[in-house]
């Protein structure tokens, strides 16, 4: 029992980046555009939040403060490439997937890049003290995830401006004929899935490890997506998806400290995130929970 | 005067409609942009070019010297480039995007060093069955998601994306209990596994091409047969188009999409064979992705999804994946080659933007000839 | 006393790539009038309303409202300016409750800045007892009738205090109940002070309730009438451009053997909802067969049954003799069944196609394959231009011409073209003229005609009941999945035809 206890602080380490990041591609699709890029945000907001986390330690900055701007930089850096995504997707009407995949093949080699520059090596120089954990041996990242799942579901779903949202993703036409502005909206939640992807990324980096490395992201926007899928597109959905998700991955860590596990291979528990939202996919079929309009260009005007 | 005028905008419009120019274009445009950032960053470009041009002619500008390995290297490079171009623009000509080269890359890339290592020994066939095996490993990877999207109409994009990370870690598990094998490796391959030509060995200078080349120039004429020439790619083509305009004209439509996404599973199953034998002497226990897969979607993407256009782009890739190195030695960070690779794809995503201009130019004929009734 | 009008449009020209939407159109409407707009399909109607409704900005030309000249240049202006607009495609969100989807964008808040839904549905209930349009506030669009949605775009323009309403083709999805009610509807909201522009090209329901009409043809305003001074054939005159001959010219129907029987069909659409049931009829030789009624009675399920586009639930088809209930669709057309679909662009033609290769798409794999399934492309091309020279297509480089280019007209061709030229035993005609230009219709219906007379067994479904009535040799109607009679052409009267749209039988069949 107490070794359960003792591993949930290690869960909500693991789900607290997939939470941000799917939130941000919740909200992106439900305005109507489709956010493969997940994975190349996190990749920039990682390696944004490292490099300026480990400077801000070399020139001497307080912890507390260069965690907290790190995370902001990694934020706006996602969010600023987010823009590139939102240019080609809403007002050019280019193809989604490929623009999204070339954000992510962009992000393999911008951010590695920018490690060789700022450190001649293929790598981040490593800090020396992340995140700290509260006295429960909880990462604030846990309570950071809580807090934008909560104001998701608020903006979404108590305010004018969600419903809004909401509208555009499944019938722009008829959003834009009440007055609502169908590309600024879709530009603003194709850019707040930047800014959390750039978050979930810097929360990634400065919890799990202590540099930015190739592999360091490795499929986690993947997993985020594949929550949003999973999650059906709604903030509780999203949350016990990414949880399930998140627990799985923490598994694949410490399956080897429980003994009726370690038969299993550890990477039997990353293989689960992907397997059971297959098997959902096949399950749900013919049922779409997907918004109706999302991944469609859509020109103004035209009926 | 006018006329002439009118003549040149033409032309210019029929230039921005043209794919090959587009494609040419994008290339240009994301070299353009790989060479400011190098600017940016206070490196020398001039260097950037010198190792394209070693990796192209073999020919080193800082000592003169001559080495005919590294065009033969390039080759070598191209070769999985072109077969996971072949991947991804078999399934967008049927209308489908195969993100998926990644995972059916690797499937047949875990089943080729399996059976290299288990496998009987027969000279001369055993390295031939590796590479049969990892065909239709890529094959069922890929038609798993074909048969879900034709049957239950599950996206074919989350399906292989899910997929994708599926196979790097079942290849893990598979390859951790092969024999001899590390963390990251392996026991070395038997010599009858490896695709090594030792005529190509002896002219190309030691060079690492084999016998995979055949293969690939096989699969471009067989892509280009298929889709163009036959009846099957006639109806895919269809499919690819209009999948309603082909069910109801009686095109066996799932059938179509089931076969393409296996076939595209073939080739990029066939690159990970190749990539297991030909480039390495012993099986690898991999801990992420080569990312093959991923980039031959930009490869098709740029080679406009044709046959001999995909080539093309996959040996523009290989050569920067050859340039690497060279790069490297000069002082330029060799993760350049996939910042411009990543924004050639962009690039062609703003590609929708051209119809736009045109729409607009168009536009603006028509009511400048109203206004002047 | 000057004539206060409440919308004067001057000088109006709006182009989009390939066409000129407007071209220098003039339009003026009084105060508290009903004002029709007609013309045929692509005449530019739409596109004017657009413009007032700021949806379309317009590339020349002024708009007054209430004498003040205005700049409409997105939805909220109009809607500022006291304009609304039924849309002929509703723009609902389908997810959204009634209530949400009429005070989407205009949203009762309460003191937090938080969404008040409660006030909201109160509001919504005051609008639809002032004006006695019953809907229930709580459903979700998804669940109620095309009707009832017509309604709640209503209450949307209503919610908006709009003085101004623009009804865009309101009555193509409606029964003639549903359209007497509309009338009753626009004919009350007109004695309560509103101004109201109905957008169609229905000549009765002009008569019913429009006080002036405007036509419109190719983009141009013909002119503008006092409707109690017209007759509807001077309206279709000014709408087509020359004297409309109503009627084809048409050799005595001579039918022969039964070759298409469907008896007792049952066919669910792609959700499980039932749409077709207890279906039955027989096509012979020879005669066209009408099938006449309101879209959305299962006209499109029946035909995607036939031809095999969706699973059928019960009953049999039976075509020639061979029952094909159960075969592909390939099997089907093998069986001799051709099929010119109601969406062309969906299911008719590939657009990247060119006409070469859109013109084999049924019989590639037979006609055209060789040795290792090479397509011998050359022998298409030729076929391609044969039908093109028969069928008189208009295209720019002929047979290698992509279809995406062609008219809509030139695009019908081909599938015509096609359909025919692989001589089927019957013919399914769905919408055979649907947006086409005059010129195209006659050639159509003509081609049509002279199938039925080399004795190819022809079933038409259209919601254009002149083109039933012109065509066919036997009418039925089908209401709500079902037929509900069928007669000898000159035995039922359009009257007849309408009643039995809404489902009631005529008499001595009941």
């Amino acid at each position: 029992m107490s070794l359960i206890l003792g591993m949930i602080p290690m869960i909500l380490m693991m789900v607290a980046p997939i939470l941000i990041c799917a939130i941000g591609g919740m909200i992106s699709e439900r305005s109507g555009v489709t956010n493969i890029a997940l994975e190349g945000l996190l990749c920039f907001g990682g390696c944004s939040a490292a490099i300026a986390h480990k400077l801000f330690e070399l020139a001497g900055v307080s912890h507390s403060l260069s965690i907290v701007v790190s995370l902001c930089i990694g934020s706006v850096i996602a969010g600023l490439i987010s823009l590139i995504h939102a240019y080609t997707a809403i007002d050019l009407g280019a193809d989604q997937t490929i623009s999204g995949t070339g954000i992510n093949l962009l992000a393999n080699g911008a951010t590695i890049f920018a490690s060789q520059i700022f450190f001649k090596a293929d790598r981040t120089k490593e800090f020396q003290m992340g995140m700290q954990t509260d006295r429960l041996g909880i990462y604030p990242t846990a309570y950071i995830a809580i807090a934008v799942v909560l104001l998701a579901w608020f903006v979404l779903y108590k305010l004018p401006y969600g419903m809004h949202l909401r509208a555009c993703g499944e019938h722009p036409a008829a959003a834009e004929s009440v007055g609502i502005n169908v590309r600024r909206i879709r530009y603003q939640a194709v850019l707040v899935s930047g800014i959390l992807g750039g978050l979930a990324g810097g929360c990634c980096v400065l919890t799990q490890t202590i540099q930015y490395t190739s592999n360091t992201i490795n499929g986690k926007g993947f997993i985020a997506l594949a929550a949003v899928s999973f999650g059906r597109w709604t903030p509780l959905g999203v949350t016990l998806a990414s949880l399930l998700f998140g627990a799985a991955q923490a598994f694949s860590v410490i399956a080897t400290n429980f003994g009726a596990l370690r038969v299993l291979p550890s990477d039997f528990f990353n293989i689960l995130p992907y397997v059971i939202t297959l098997v959902a996919l096949i399950f749900t079929s013919g049922k779409n929970y997907a918004p109706l309009d999302v991944g469609k260009p859509y020109t103004k005007g035209a009926s | 005067m006018q006329k002439s005028d009118r003549n040149q905008k033409d032309l210019a419009l029929r230039l921005l409609e043209s794919n090959g120019f587009i494609s040419v274009l994008v290339v240009i445009l994301g070299f353009l942009a790989g060479t400011i950032l190098v600017l940016l960053v206070g490196r020398n470009p001039g260097n950037m070019y010198k190792a394209i041009l070693q990796a192209l002619s073999g020919y080193n500008m800082d000592n003169g010297k001559m080495n005919v390995r590294y065009v033969f290297e390039t080759f070598n490079y191209a070769v999985p480039y072109i077969l996971c171009g072949l991947s991804m623009g078999f399934a967008e000509r049927v209308g489908l995007f195969n993100i998926g080269g990644e995972g059916q890359y690797i499937m047949g890339m875990t089943v080729a060093e399996v059976f290299a290592l288990l496998g009987p020994q027969v000279p001369g066939l055993h390295w031939f069955a590796c590479l049969v095996l990892a065909t239709l490993a890529g094959a069922l990877w890929g038609g798993v998601v074909g048969v879900l999207k034709a049957k239950y109409e599950v996206s074919e994009v989350v399906g292989t994306i899910m997929l994708n990370y599926t196979a790097l870690y079942l290849s893990r598990i598979i390859c951790l209990r092969l024999p001899g094998a590390n963390t990251y490796k392996t026991a070395n391959y038997p010599e009858t596994a490896t695709l090594f030509n030792s005529l190509f060995d002896k002219w190309t200078n030691h060079s690492m091409l084999n016998n995979g080349l055949f293969f690939m120039f096989f699969c471009v004429l067989l892509y280009w047969f298929v889709m163009e020439k036959t009846s099957l790619g006639y109806g895919m083509r269809a499919t690819g188009f209009n999948r309603e305009a082909a069910r109801a004209s009686g095109i066996p439509v799932t059938r179509s999409i089931a076969l393409s996404m296996a076939i595209a599973g073939a080739f990029a199953g066939l690159a990970g064979g190749i990539v297991a034998l030909g480039s390495f002497r012993y099986g690898r226990v991999i801990s992420g992705m080569d990312n093959y897969g991923f980039d031959g979607i930009a490869v098709a993407l740029v080679g406009n999804c044709h046959a001999l256009g995909t080539m093309v782009a996959g040996y523009l890739f290989g050569l920067l994946k050859n340039a690497q190195p060279l790069m490297q030695s000069r002082n330029i960070p060799k993760e350049i080659t996939f910042i411009i690779q990543g924004l050639i794809v962009v690039f062609i995503a703003l590609r929708s933007g051209v119809v736009l201009i045109r729409q607009n130019l168009e536009k603006r004929r028509l009511a400048k000839e109203i206004a002047s009734e | 006393m000057a004539e206060t009008y409440a919308i004067e449009m001057n000088g109006i020209t709006k182009t989009f790539p390939g066409i000129v939407a407007n071209d220098h159109v003039t339009l003026d409407v009084r105060q508290g009038e009903v004002l029709a707009l007609l013309g045929e399909n692509g005449a530019g109607k739409s596109t004017l309303m657009s413009i007032l409704f700021g949806a379309y900005s317009a590339d020349a030309g002024t708009i007054r409202i209430y004498g003040e000249e205005v700049q409409i240049k997105n939805p909220n202006v109009a809607t500022e300016l006291g304009i609304g607009m039924v849309h002929q495609h509703f723009k609902l969100v389908h997810n959204y409750t009634v209530t949400q989807n009429i005070v989407l964008g205009m949203e009762p808040r309460n003191k937090f800045g938080l969404l008040d839904l409660e006030s909201a549905e109160k509001r919504v209930r005051d609008l639809t007892g002032r004006y006695g349009l019953n809907v229930d506030c709580d459903a979700v669009i998804d669940d109620i009738t095309v009707g009832q949605q017509q309604r709640v775009e209503i209450l949307k323009v209503l919610y908006r205090n709009a003085n101004i309403i623009i009804f865009d083709e309101p009555t193509a999805v409606l029964t003639p109940q549903e359209i007497d009610e509309l009338m009753d509807i626009i004919r009350l909201l007109k004695n309560e002070g509103k101004t109201i522009v109905l957008i169609t090209h229905k000549l009765k329901e002009i008569k019913a309730v429009a006080d002036r009409c405007t036509v419109l043809r190719r983009g141009k305003v013909i002119g503008t009438v006092d409707v109690g001074k017209v007759t509807e054939e001077d309206l279709a005159e000014m709408m087509v451009g020359r004297a409309v001959k109503f009627e084809l010219e048409k050799t005595p129907c001579k039918p022969g053997k039964v070759m298409l029987s469907v008896k007792d069909l049952e066919i669910h659409d792609s959700l499980g909802n039932k749409k077709v049931h207890d279906l039955s009829f027989d096509v012979r030789e020879g005669e066209i067969l009408g099938i006449a009624g309101v879209d959305g009675n299962g006209q499109s399920e029946l035909l995607y049954g036939l031809t095999g586009l969706l699973p059928v639930q019960g009953g049999t088809i039976t075509l020639d003799g061979r029952d094909i209930t159960r075969m592909t669709i390939r099997e089907r057309i093998e069986c001799g069944l051709g099929h010119i679909p109601e969406d062309r662009q969906k299911h008719g033609i590939v657009q990247q196609f060119t006409i070469s290769e859109n013109g084999a798409l049924k019989d590639y794999y037979k006609r055209y394959a060789g040795k290792m399934g090479v397509l011998d492309y050359h022998a298409m091309t030729e076929n391609a231009a044969s039908l093109i020279k028969q069928f008189d297509i208009r295209a720019g480089e002929g047979a290698q011409t992509p279809a995406g280019s062609l008219s809509g007209g030139n695009q019908q061709k081909v599938i015509v073209a096609r359909e025919i030229s692989l001589s089927p035993k019957v013919l399914l005609v769905a919408q055979p003229t649907r947006g086409l230009d005059v010129g195209a219709i006659e050639y159509i219906r003509r081609r049509l005609l002279d199938e039925r007379d080399k004795g190819r067994a022809i079933l038409l479904v259209s919601f254009e009941l002149d083109e039933i009535m012109n065509l066919c040799d036997r009418i039925a109607t089908i209401s709500k999945g079902t037929l509900v009679g069928t007669y000898r052409a000159g035995e039922v009267s359009e009257r007849d035809i309408g009643m039995m749209m809404a489902g009631s039988r005529k008499k001595e069949d009941a």
